[in-house]
């Protein structure tokens, strides 16, 4: 399996959203292609007729009844956010100048 | 008061109830040995004095009213800063919330409040409980209460450390990958990962779902499977929460004892990366057991060896999707919304600013995981090695009632020692990892101490899912007959604080 490079590293941390400086990039960059490294073992078993797990349980749409029940008032649910208005969280601008 | 804080939860419930002690006593009693000795461990990331003196106040009132309390109504319990507190903060270990004061509790937090337990405050963890040392806490590390300059374990050091040094009887930890039963190896303690879907989700700030379990950490396991009880039993706000009576613990523990059990001890525990020490009390557990009657064969566990390599890939992977939730729009930390920025800028600098590294490996190890092309032979294969592991259980429980290994490879190590080591790090989690992967059940507990450094071992014990009093009912036998060896529980060997 291929490693990792410094570039795609970069590419992933745009996917993810996360802000990495120039050093932080080199750094991760050695570690992931370690970890990436000792982990493709797995693809050991890529061509075994295995069946996948997802999840310990074998569970499919789980229901409850439809009915009302108490939940966060605006107040409790807004508690948190770091900037509100009119009952609302109010986030930076979302569309471009074009949109 | 002083002896209060070497008491079980057990006794100390007894005497609440009977009246040798108000539950106010005992809370006062915690609460001045953790101000005299939580500046040296640092278990606590928040403690809620005035909040359990109330629920301690409480407690006393309905017991003064007649009311028939609980069987843990007036015990102060360490609760791990991943459940959600009403009122009181939660961190999770990290920078990006800080400050948080959630609007509701956790249904775990519910249950303990409804038992009359009194949560003394938060305990320090990994960020988002990714780490087997409390190191990558954003809130700085926990000492070991049995060497303050070596690692508590993790992700649940903090809870780990808070039993082991007396400021509480009771913790709750949460467990992923082992973030319960490794930080109860390493400081002499019990800890227990209940069967997945044992305990309520709900409230529990979510890292790998289809992995993560909470669950008790003790000093004895009678006080564990008390614990167990109080928080376990299905609950609709977890739509994978099992919905089937809990297993019986506590009757399980107060009846301990392994005569005509079959034990398997797993062939491939053991070996490169093992510390002599650990193995030595291991093989001693082995022996102890059969002294007691058990029947202990060697079983052969072949996937397991893969177990970590498909651990590293599914939970960053579902970490890489749990955390998108931290987009700095509805709670918790904002930075760089001065105006000129969008949306998606500001989510970028502030989840850079606010996770830290292993936090930030993890999520893009998971994206990588998960990208197209990589797929099928990262995340695919990992869930086929999930599917084998869980047949080698399968047919080791077709043979044995248990299965035994040592929790976790070597003692404490030292702080800092493998805090740039990502790899070195993981290890420390290769023997409890595939309990996770699988979804049953397992219990930590004290074996001894290693001879070449005199710190705790612990011993695994392993059963299958919704068997979970098997691990109390052995862990009870244990218990009871290496404190008739000792003389006493191990932990009163740690050093004084």
């Amino acid at each position: 399996m291929p490693g990792i490079t410094r570039e795609e590293v970069a590419h992933l941390a745009r996917l993810a959203r996360l802000e990495l400086t120039d050093e932080e990039l080199d750094h991760f960059a050695g570690q992931l292609d370690d970890i990436i490294g000792a982990v493709a073992r797995v693809s050991d078993v890529a061509d075994q007729d295995v069946p996948p797990t997802s999840h310990p349980l074998p569970l499919t749409n789980v229901m409850r009844p439809d009915e009302v029940r108490p939940s966060l008032t605006p107040q409790q649910a807004l508690s948190g956010a770091p900037a509100a208005a009119q009952q609302r969280f109010k986030v930076p601008q979302i569309l471009g100048e074009e949109a | 008061m002083t002896d209060v804080i070497h008491r079980t939860a057990a006794e100390i419930a007894a005497q609440v109830a009977d009246g040798t002690v108000t539950a106010t006593e005992v809370t006062e009693a915690h609460l001045a040995r953790i101000e005299a000795v939580d500046e040296k461990v640092h278990a606590f990331l928040h403690v809620d004095r005035e909040g359990a003196l109330e629920q301690a106040r409480a407690v006393d009132a309905r017991r003064a009213a007649g009311e028939k309390l609980g069987p843990l109504a007036g015990v102060p319990l360490a609760l791990k800063d991943i459940f959600t507190t009403e009122g009181v903060p939660t961190t999770c270990g990290s920078k990006i919330l800080e400050g948080w004061i959630p609007p509701y509790d956790a249904t775990v937090t519910r249950r303990l409040k409804e038992a009359g337990v009194v949560i003394l405050g938060k305990t320090n963890m990994d960020e988002f409980a990714m780490g087997s040392s409390t190191e990558t806490s954003a809130y700085g590390p926990t000492g070991n209460p049995w060497d303050l300059t070596r690692i508590p374990g993790g992700s649940g050091g903090g809870s780990a450390a808070a039993i082991a040094s007396y400021q509480a009887p009771l913790a709750i930890g949460t467990d992923t990958g082992g973030s319960i039963r490794q930080p109860a190896a390493v400081t002499g303690t019990v800890g227990v990962k209940p069967t997945y879907g044992g305990v309520s989700r709900y409230g529990m700030i979510a890292f790998s779902s289809s992995l993560d379990q909470g669950g008790p950490c003790a000093r004895t396991v009678l006080d564990a499977a008390l614990l167990h009880e109080a928080i376990a039993g299905h609950d609709p706000l977890d739509s994978t929460s099992i919905d089937a009576p809990v297993p019986a613990v506590v009757e399980a523990a107060r009846n301990g004892s392994v005569a005509g059990l079959r034990v398997g001890v797993v062939k491939e525990f053991r070996g490169e990366g093992y510390q002599a020490g650990v193995m030595a009390r291991f093989d001693e557990s082995v022996e102890l057991l059969r002294e007691l009657g058990a029947e202990v064969v060697e079983v052969s566990c072949p996937s397991f060896d893969k177990a970590l390599a498909a651990y590293y890939l599914i939970a960053p992977s579902e970490c890489s999707s749990n955390l998108a939730r931290f987009d700095a729009m509805r709670y918790g930390l904002r930075v760089g919304d001065t105006g000129g920025r969008s949306a998606e800028e500001v989510t970028t600098l502030t989840r850079g600013a606010g996770f830290g590294d292993e936090v930030k490996r993890r999520i893009m190890l998971g994206t990588y995981a998960l990208s197209s092309g990589y797929y099928d032979a990262y995340y695919g294969s990992a869930q086929k090695v999930r599917t084998l592991i869980s047949r080698d259980f399968e047919r080791a429980f077709g043979d044995v009632d248990v299965l035994i290994s040592p929790t976790t490879p070597t003692t404490a190590f030292a702080i800092g020692e493998r805090v740039d080591d990502p790899m070195a790090m993981y290890l420390a989690d290769l023997c409890t990892i595939p309990t996770n992967l699988a979804g049953n059940a397992a219990m930590s507990l004290p074996c001894g101490l290693a001879d070449e450094d005199g710190l705790p071992v612990g011993l695994q014990i392993i059963a299958p899912a919704m068997a979970d009093e098997r691990l109390y009912r052995v862990g009870a036998a244990v218990e009871a007959a290496f404190r008739a060896r000792w003389g006493h529980p191990l932990l009163e060997e740690a050093p004084a604080l």
